[in-house]
């Protein structure tokens, strides 16, 4: 979506090409150092929160995420995703797209895999009675893994766009063709890596114990 | 040059309405004269910058004013010069702060001396409590809070038996002596602000916190709520009253402890009871106490007054009406309002202490107390 | 590398059809004409909400408003200015119309996201405004929004106000963040061969890193709100500590009230900045211009902008020195804050002595642009009061930080976009606004805000708290101060009036004002060497600019005009010294 443009289509000049494609990277940049800033501010206020004696961190041994083997399941699939992506990017550098389809088929349905993997884990709680209301842990565990899965649902729409510029490409290979679909993937890639190391994070905080919240939270100077 | 005057008269107009203007601070009536005295600092640095920019300003407009034929100085830059005036204003700017800062660390750290008084806050009204003999305040919770025990103290403390309580709004403190203000709410945010003093603090809930000031003058002083609490901010008044040693005495005297009140004391008469329960339940919501416009009708001068209802007949506001009103008010709706109001329950003792209040904003009342309720239905 | 190439072969598919042409428009132009047309018109309804709030204050009780309408109508008033007239009016408007044509670009980067970004803008507003049909009324919680009285029974549109107001909010940093994506990538990748980044006219510049702060900035009121909102609507402790409610307990805990300021705040200077920035910019370019002289050290002014930039994320808690915060943060962030007022004063000794020596014009652009100086002035140095702790301390919450943020957001910015908009207005619709009936909408509305707002500063001192409905009998309140504030109503309704000479010089010299041609104020910068005007889709023809020196070559010696236009070659007028190549 970011490299559509209705009003002014590309010409088969390279040049111009170039611009796009360092546009488009720079707009990823850019909204990566977006949510960057809103990931961690996220993070600061939970560790802040975390402090206030009302906490029950959700990895305390009687607690769900004393076993993390389910969400350690979902991360494996979004690393599948991750290297998927990263795979279909290098083989399109080649001139001939190998096996970008299949890979990019796999990093959709790992996606997606992961996706259906985190609403499982929430059911998971809420059958448990853990519920939002219930507990600030409780409440930044679905705040921060439902705003990353929303993010990875955006991601998914731009992987769409990649997907049928491939089909395209397939069907019908030009020179702007592979130049824009190599553009597609290549920011998908980047994205999911983004949105893979930023999952890391999140998973080790939720899943870390109030020990290290207080550790962090006096390295901040926002201890008692 | 008609813009270069007009610049010129900003500046004078400006300088002479700072010194002719009668807004200025209130008399300082607290050993904060210190803050004045760093107003003035920065009143007059910024002021020298603002006269000297402007009049500045005024002379490049007179004097370059554009002339056919004429053509500007071809010099975009003068590193030099530039560097001077970040030089310049660096120094202004830490003949700011630095007297500024030094005064800061004063009101940073409270002396050891000082006499500790909490000041608790909820929409829209200030009650207060005094350590007592033992110097210690009793724990309070949020959750202890009560019709009976309004400040929340846990009875189990010791520390909290001999807690002074005082409702009403109205504290005392001694002149000369500096005073730790413990600020606590009960809702939401809140500020401590009497102008006089020049301190304030915001009161949070969750959490206690604090500021120190030493009165110097004997009176009255006005305390504001400085931090938006909702639609009673205006009306969250207070006041301080800095005594002499033996008024404050008389005054403590005559205050309430807790153990007291959990053997059935009030802290309040029946007015300020009626005044707490009118904003605890929000009445004052939709009924106004100072004559504005309000979604129901106002309650100033209500009392003892003729209303005219929707069916155009007319009744006399007394007490059994007004008790109707709140437990039946669908009964009698005043033309012109809308029938919004629920029901209420209140005890015998609840509409006793309302009507006084109501009729104590009512000019001809002589004794509110008095007023008795008829038998509810 | 970050030129556009040769593109001499690229198709210009120009849309047609009105709808494609005027409403699904992906043109930056049109986009900014929708953007500033939506700002103008929410920010006329927060002006007559402001008006009906001076009524309340200046003469209680002459209109049938309630203590609930007032704080509804104060809330209303100051987030639609901040948020939905400023920050959009200067960012979409201004930012979109002007930065490509500024740097030789043929639109924005990324038209489509540029399209969404305008409709997300308007959903955000009805959403808003939607927020005044819904029971309860709009939020009265204050544009601060502060918990928890924001969400409790105590404050106006705690139910259903306050919920649209934070998905409002929410829907407008979405349409900021793809605005945002356009107006920095399009600079950064999209100048034209020969502009570098230290050869762009400094209105790219502020606008430029503006929209890097509120990249950075909006999400902390995301993520403010989003948790708030929460709060509100399934009963988390975010921010909600144990509390009463007029008599009752309610069922939250723990939460942190003082957390939301710090995050609020986070965002709220940035802010303040991102509607600043701009104006600096944009001023900067009407004083060289108006003057007939370069802009005086402008890499200073540069660096002055990018620092102020950064600075302004480690100043926010300035608005927290009475918080109830650890007071020892006060130290630093008073050092910080008055650290900033150092390169801002730079500013100010610029434009000073892009007027020394100069040959002004008292146009009305320049008119407005002085204004702006003096108000600016006035504004900032009352910043100094407020930004040293010890003397915020008396101060906050008073008519002294009422009168300081009107003056430095309200009527110094605000003199810009007038000055501004009458001097882009030729090259946007080819003809010039009025000049006499622009000289009189100027000095009604220089005069007017100064009376309002320089001696609103002293009921600051007085100790007058904001935020109040009514002052009924206080006795350290003179009743000399209420004849203030009528006095102080009676301009303001004065000056709210008169803006219909602005509106009416829009609207009547579109059809009857005097043609204008290319350039008609003889400027240097690229959008006024565009080969329509107004300009054509796609902006210059078939091949883009070429850009051979900077945006202020006036009064070059020895050249034949007095202006330098920033595609003329180093053949025919010599490349001062002072111009970098990248």
């Amino acid at each position: 979506m970011l490299t559509q443009s209705t009003s002014v289509p590309f010409s088969a000049s390279a040049g111009y090409f170039d611009q796009r494609s360092a546009s488009a990277k720079t707009g990823l940049h850019l909204l990566m150092a977006a949510m960057s800033s809103m990931f961690f501010l996220f993070l600061l206020s939970y560790i802040l929160r975390s402090q206030v004696p009302d906490w029950e961190a959700l990895s305390e041994p009687w607690q769900p995420l004393a076993q993390t083997g389910q969400l350690w399941f979902n991360t494996a699939l979004l690393v599948v995703a991750s290297i998927s992506l990263e795979l279909a990017r290098r083989s399109l550098r080649q001139s001939e797209p190998g096996h970008s389809r299949e890979l990019l088929m796999l990093a959709g349905l790992s996606s997606i895999g992961f996706l259906v993997g985190q609403l499982v884990f929430w059911d998971f709680l809420t059958t448990r009675g853990f519920f939002a209301d219930s507990n600030p842990a409780n409440a930044f565990f679905f705040l921060l893994t439902g705003l990353h899965a929303v993010h990875l649902v955006g991601g998914l729409v731009a992987w769409i766009v990649a997907t049928v510029r491939l089909g395209r490409q397939r069907r019908l290979p030009t020179n702007e063709g592979l130049a824009l679909t190599r553009l597609s993937v290549e920011l998908c890639a980047t994205y999911w890596h983004f949105l893979l190391v930023v999952w890391m994070l999140l998973f080790a905080l939720l899943s870390s114990s109030p020990g290290t919240y207080a550790a962090i939270a006096k390295f901040c100077g926002l201890g008692d | 040059m008609t813009f270069a005057v007009i610049l010129v008269a900003i500046v004078v107009i400006s300088v002479l309405f700072h010194f002719l203007s009668p807004w200025q601070a209130t008399p300082l009536a607290s050993n904060w004269g210190s803050i004045d005295t760093t107003i003035t600092i920065t009143l007059v640095i910024t002021g020298i910058f603002f006269v000297a920019i402007v009049l500045f300003m005024a002379y490049c407009v007179y004097k370059y004013k554009a002339v056919p034929g004429r053509r500007s100085e071809y010099r975009p830059e003068n590193k030099k010069l530039e560097w001077w005036l970040i030089g310049i204003t660096t120094v202004a700017i830490c003949g700011l702060l630095a007297p500024g800062l030094i005064v800061y660390d004063d009101f940073v750290h409270v002396p050891p001396n000082a006499v500790e008084f909490e000041a608790v806050g909820e929409q829209w009204r200030w009650s207060y409590r005094l350590p007592g003999k033992d110097k210690t305040f009793g724990r309070t919770s949020v959750t202890r809070i009560d019709e009976n025990n309004t400040f929340g103290i846990d009875p189990n403390d010791a520390a909290g038996q001999d807690d002074i309580l005082i409702g009403g709004n109205q504290i005392h403190v001694l002149i000369d002596q500096p005073a730790k203000a413990l600020l606590r709410s009960k809702d939401v945010l809140h500020d401590f602000y009497i102008p006089q003093f020049r301190a304030k603090m915001d009161l949070v809930p969750g959490q206690i916190t604090y500021f120190w000031f030493t009165p110097t003058v004997l009176g009255t002083f006005d305390i504001l709520c400085a931090e938006y609490c909702g639609i009673g901010h205006y009306n969250m008044r207070g006041q301080v009253v800095v005594d002499n040693a033996a008024s404050y005495q008389k005054w403590l005297s005559s205050q309430t402890t807790f153990a007291e009140v959990l053997s059935g004391g009030t802290v309040e008469g029946l007015v300020e009871q009626g005044q707490r329960l009118a904003s605890s339940r929000g009445c004052i919501a939709c009924h106004s106490i100072d004559g504005s416009p309000s979604l129901g009708p106002g309650w100033l001068g209500l009392y003892g007054s003729q209303e005219t209802l929707s069916d155009g007949s007319q009744v006399e506001v007394d007490g059994p009406y007004l008790i109707e009103s709140v437990i039946d008010p669908a009964a009698k709706i005043v033309a012109g309002y809308p029938p919004v109001m629920v029901a209420y329950e209140l005890s015998d003792e609840q509409l006793t202490s309302l009507v006084a209040y109501i009729a104590s904003l009512s000019p001809d009342t002589d004794n509110p107390t008095s007023i008795q309720p008829s038998t509810k239905e | 590398m970050a030129y556009a190439d040769d593109v001499e072969n690229e198709e210009l598919h120009e849309p047609t059809g009105f709808i494609w042409k005027y409403i699904w428009s992906q043109d930056h132009k049109v986009i900014a004409i929708q953007y500033a047309s939506t700002a103008i018109f929410v920010g006329l309804i927060a002006l007559v909400l402001s008006g009906m709030m001076r009524m309340q204050i200046g003469f209680p009780g002459s209109i049938d408003m309630d203590a609930t309408a007032y704080y509804q109508a104060m809330t209303m008033h100051g987030m639609i200015m901040v948020i939905y007239l400023l920050t959009a009016l200067f960012l979409g408007g201004f930012g979109n119309y002007l930065i490509p044509l500024m740097v030789g670009a043929r639109d924005m980067v990324f038209p489509f996201v540029n399209m969404l970004s305008y409709w997300f803008y308007l959903v955000s507003v009805l959403v808003l405004l939607a927020s005044f049909f819904v029971p309860g009324g709009p939020t009265g919680a204050g544009w601060t929004l502060y918990p928890p009285q924001a969400i409790t029974a105590g404050t106006p549109g705690s139910e259903w106000g306050i919920i649209l107001m934070l998905v409002s909010l929410i829907i407008f940093i979405i349409a900021a963040t793809m605005g945002g994506l356009n107006y920095v990538t399009t600079v950064l990748q999209a100048r034209t061969h020969g502009m570098t980044m230290f050869r762009m006219p400094l209105t790219v510049w502020g606008i430029f890193v503006a929209t890097i702060l509120a990249l950075l900035a909006f999400p902390a009121l995301f993520v403010s709100g989003l948790m708030m909102l929460l709060d509100q609507t399934i009963g988390t402790s975010f921010f909600m500590p144990d509390m009463m409610q007029f008599g009752s307990q309610l069922d939250y805990s723990g939460g942190s009230p003082i957390l939301f300021q710090h995050l609020f705040w986070f965002f709220g200077h940035p802010e303040v900045y991102i509607v600043a920035l701009p104006a600096f910019g944009l001023v900067s370019d009407l004083i060289s211009i108006h003057a007939r002289r370069s802009i005086f050290g402008y890499r200073m002014m540069v660096w002055a902008i990018v620092s102020i930039g950064v600075l302004s994320f480690v100043v926010w808690a300035h608005h927290m020195y009475v918080s109830g915060m650890n007071p020892y943060f006060g130290f630093f962030f008073a050092t910080t804050t008055l650290v900033i007022a150092v390169p801002t004063a730079l500013k100010v000794y610029n434009w000073l002595l892009t007027l020394w020596r100069g040959n002004i014009h008292l146009t009305v652009p320049m008119l407005f642009s002085l204004a702006f100086i003096v108000t600016f002035l006035v504004g900032g140095l009352t910043g100094l009061f407020l930004g040293n702790v010890v003397v915020d301390i008396p101060l906050s919450d008073t008519y002294f930080v009422v009168a300081h943020f009107h003056m430095v957001m309200g009527v110094a910015p605000i003199l810009v976009v007038f000055g501004s908009i009458y001097h882009w207005y030729p090259k946007i619709t080819g003809r010039m606004l009025h000049d006499g009936i622009g000289k009189l909408h100027f000095w009604i509305t220089f005069l007017g805000t100064y009376l309002i707002y320089f001696p609103m500063h002293y009921l600051g001192f007085l100790g007058m708290p904001r935020r109040y409905y009514a002052y009924e009998d206080y006795p350290f309140i003179p009743d000399s101060a209420q004849s203030l504030n009528a006095f102080i109503t009676v301009v303001a309704i004065v000056v709210g009036i008169s803006q219909i000479l602005f509106l009416f010089n829009m609207v009547y010299s579109y059809f009857k004002g005097a043609p204008s041609g290319g350039n008609p104020w003889r400027a240097t910068s690229l959008e006024w060497l565009t080969p329509e005007t107004p300009p054509k889709h796609g902006n210059w023809g078939p091949s883009l600019p070429v850009v051979h020196r900077w945006a202020y070559d006036y009064g070059v010696p020895g050249a034949d005009l007095d202006y330098t236009p920033q595609t003329t070659s180093a053949e025919e007028v010599p490349v001062h010294e002072n111009d970098h190549d990248e």
